[in-house]
């Protein structure tokens, strides 16, 4: 029997509104995938380019049902120590030395005790008590090793450690796994998870994000924005714009008092969303920002 | 499409959910989207728990379930649309018009440029759907051959001819006011005259043209759903949906397929390079470093526990690509030259040289070409390619190379050829490729056309195949798995 879930949602529009209120405006895929993962209680698999909100998800998530937010930041070359568990060697050497007059028996039960156990994100996600949120991010930087042993993780929601025995999850933490597809997840993993591929918002629902994430930007002008970021994306640029380049935009004019967005003022500010030289100077063609130098 | 007409289950009542989502998952496999039985028994329990009144919800919801990259999920929509059509038979919205059915394929353009105008898609779908009712059926009711066609719908709606009329209309303020003539037709920037100096002037003609492909879209998903419903899924599914950009013929692919390849080239070569850097560390075993061995058990008694490897030295080959360019085999060498050149700190050295009868070296034009250019045609202009006649003439072209390059090749080259081995029935000059093949470490033969029609017509493929090691090379997937073995380890 699988431990129970502990993040819980009534409905598809649930989540939206929930979401929404703690400021993550979630399209329909979006919401339904959460819905999923929640109701089937499957990992959510969450893939797709850098910038659109992959992390700020689970962030937002928790922030919803409340639930603390535990965090395993994957890099090539992370291992079992630093993800599941590692025994404290320094504490338990000063234990030994210590307690000289003690039989070995009684020295040997003690040093691999809770106590000299130090617990990484997946046992921390595990062993709490509260609704948890576990965030397993750029699943894809690490190696193929560490997928065979967030297998274990994820089927079962347990962890074996040998000298203590196997510690299962009281409740089932929401799990969510950020990819950006740099190296390809084996099928074992991607099986065992809900996939959700997100994309760029469309024009509407990045619209309303900017809106709700800088109160303070006219209202045209917000829109005029959301329609430059998409003419930029339908180029073949290095590095398209994302959500959170579009949002640092609109920062950026804010702070400078832009009213409308004018040559002078974007040609000044297009480096905030395009961060190659060849990209801003195609944008510049394309926008035709020179026109006013010919004039 | 009308969303709220109907559930998604009544199109034949005898056929229940379970049976549909099997055959669904069916499909799904036939187009390589390799769905296991697990999957679909999450399928089963997605819509267990979202019900399938709201056909949105269900779509994400299996797609979640079933989708498990990235490229698969067009390939996934279009299948979706058939097996979970919004509405059967012929549409509310041609319906509801009732006796007004001899609409003519003006006022349907009117319509169309206003709801474009608007950016209305509700309206968009209903133009399609009414588009393909009266201006699409092909073939007489009953006949093998009757369905609907987008071909023809959009031949006759020419939605693209409708771009100055609706710029017009927007420039003109409120979009629903002004019923422009049909005609009219010019293609003054609106943007020009009002002057506002703003940015955004200059995107409308960008984004009417995106909302024009959008409405083609539409309609071939309507004509796909209508014709689905006289001749059976099975068909439609087979030859109307797309494939992924992994499985697309080469030489089939038209051009906004190649455009999508060359797009794929950059995160390609990434997902190669890591693969690689795996497969390395992976391997990082072999000859014992015995003085090191020997120095590392001094802290065990000399009991050697554990042993010491000598670095490997990775052996990074150089490469050599001569290229057919000549038109059929274009795409396909582009696109190779381009993997070949993103993934170029593989190699030592890499030199490509492109013929169609006249061998001419392009390596510098290639590694100036970013993704964005059309490479193919700056060869066309810029390098030497062709003799006297227009005819790729592989002969002669390899004749050229021993002439002129062969010093190009030494004992640590692979040499790459790409093409088809259609020699005009010219002589095939064998002795030049193998005095390539005797100079260089290896050469691969890396051939678009499918192995089965190897050697039919003008192919010269069998006889090339005895001197060096053919492959057959027709998708992306194919060429990459090729590429990871022949890189180095």
């Amino acid at each position: 029997m699988q431990p129970s879930a502990t993040t819980t949602f009534t409905s598809v529009d649930d989540v939206r509104t929930r979401l929404a209120e703690v400021g993550y405006l979630a399209s329909d895929a979006i919401a339904t995938t959460v819905f999923l993962a929640s109701e089937l209680g499957k990992p959510l698999l969450v893939e797709g380019p850098a910038g659109v909100g992959k992390t700020a998800l689970s962030q937002a998530v928790a922030a919803a049902t409340g639930a603390g937010l535990v965090r395993l930041q994957c890099y090539e070359g992370v291992d079992e120590a630093r993800a599941l568990y590692e025994w404290n060697h320094a504490k338990q050497l000063l234990r030994i030395t210590a307690g000289r007059d003690e039989t070995w028996d009684e020295a040997r039960t003690d040093i691999f005790g809770e106590e000299f156990l130090l617990p990484r994100p997946l046992l921390t996600a595990i062993r709490r008590d509260e609704p948890t949120v576990l965030l397993i991010d750029e699943t894809d930087k690490a190696d193929v090793e560490i997928e065979g042993l967030l297998l274990e993780v994820l089927g079962d929601f347990q962890v074996t450690v040998p000298e203590l025995g196997t510690i299962t999850a009281t409740q089932r933490p929401f799990v969510v796994l950020t990819s950006n597809a740099t190296r390809e997840l084996s099928e074992a993993l991607r099986r065992r998870c809900l996939f959700l591929h997100v994309d760029f918002p469309d024009a509407e629902l990045e619209d309303r994000i900017v809106r709700l994430k800088v109160p303070g930007l006219d209202e045209t002008l917000a829109a005029s924005v959301v329609r430059v970021v998409n003419a930029l994306r339908a180029m073949p640029l290095r590095k398209s714009p994302s959500v959170a380049e579009t949002i640092d935009w609109a920062r950026t004019l804010l702070a400078l008092g832009a009213r409308t967005l004018d040559v002078e003022v974007v040609r000044d500010t297009l480096g905030v969303i395009l961060k190659h030289t060849d990209d801003l100077d195609k944008a510049a063609k394309m926008l035709d920002l020179d026109r006013v130098l010919a004039d | 499409m009308t969303t709220e007409r109907a559930s998604t289950s009544d199109s034949s009542p005898a056929e229940d959910v379970e049976a549909r989502l099997v055959a669904f998952v069916g499909a799904l496999r036939s187009k390589g989207i390799p769905a296991g039985t697990s999957e679909t028994v999450d399928a089963a329990r997605v819509v267990q728990v979202l019900g399938l009144d709201r056909r949105e919800l269900v779509r994400e919801g299996l797609a979640s379930a079933l989708v498990r990259r990235g490229g698969q999920r067009e390939v996934f929509d279009m299948t979706f649309d058939l097996f979970f059509p919004a509405g059967t038979g012929t549409p509310q919205s041609v319906l509801q018009l009732g006796d007004e059915l001899e609409m003519g394929v003006e006022d349907l353009r009117d319509l169309l440029a206003m709801a474009l105008a608007e950016q209305d898609l509700r309206t968009m779908e209903q133009v399609a759907e009414l588009a393909v009712d009266l201006l699409g059926r092909v073939g007489s009711e009953g006949s093998p051959t009757h369905g609907w066609s987008a071909y023809q719908t959009l031949d006759r709606m020419a939605p693209q001819t409708l771009l100055a009329r609706v710029l017009q209309m927007r420039g003109s303020g409120g979009a629903g006011s002004g019923q422009a003539t049909g005609g009219s037709g010019s293609a003054d920037q609106p943007g020009a005259g009002t002057g506002t100096g703003e940015v955004t002037d200059g995107l409308e003609r960008d984004e009417i043209r995106r909302t024009i492909e959008a409405f083609r879209q539409m309609v071939q998903s309507e004509a796909r759903r209508r014709t689905a419903e006289v001749r059976g899924r099975d068909v439609v599914t087979k030859h109307a949906v797309r494939r992924d950009t992994g499985q697309i013929d080469f030489l089939s692919a038209n051009r906004q397929q190649l455009e999508e390849l060359r797009a794929t080239v950059r995160p390609l070569s990434r997902k190669l390079a890591t693969k690689l850097a795996a497969r390395r560390r992976r391997a990082r075993r072999g000859r014992i470093d015995v003085r090191r061995t020997m120095r590392r058990s001094m802290g065990t008694g000399g009991v050697p526990l554990r042993p010491a490897f000598a670095p490997p030295h990775p052996a990074r080959p150089e490469l050599v690509l001569l290229c057919d360019v000549s038109g059929s085999v274009a795409g396909f060498s582009s696109f190779t030259m381009l993997l070949v050149q993103a993934l170029s700190d593989q190699f030592s050295r890499i030199r490509v040289f492109a013929f169609v009868n006249a061998m001419d070296e392009v390596t510098a034009l290639v590694r100036d070409t970013t993704t964005g250019g059309d490479l193919g045609q700056r060869i066309q202009d810029e390098a030497r390619i062709t003799h006297w006649h227009t005819s790729s003439d592989y002969g002669e072209a390899f004749g050229d190379f021993v002439a002129d390059h062969l010093d190009a090749v030494g004992p640590r080259t692979s040499v790459l050829v790409l093409g088809d081995a259609r020699n005009n029935n010219l002589d095939p000059n064998l002795e030049a490729l193998h005095r390539i093949n005797r100079a260089a470490k290896r050469v691969f033969w890396l051939n678009p056309e499918h192995a089965s029609r190897w050697g039919l017509g003008d192919s010269v493929a069998p006889e090339y195949a005895d001197v060096v090691e053919m492959h057959e090379c027709c998708t992306v997937d194919q060429l990459s798995r090729f590429v990871t073995r022949l890189l180095p380890i």
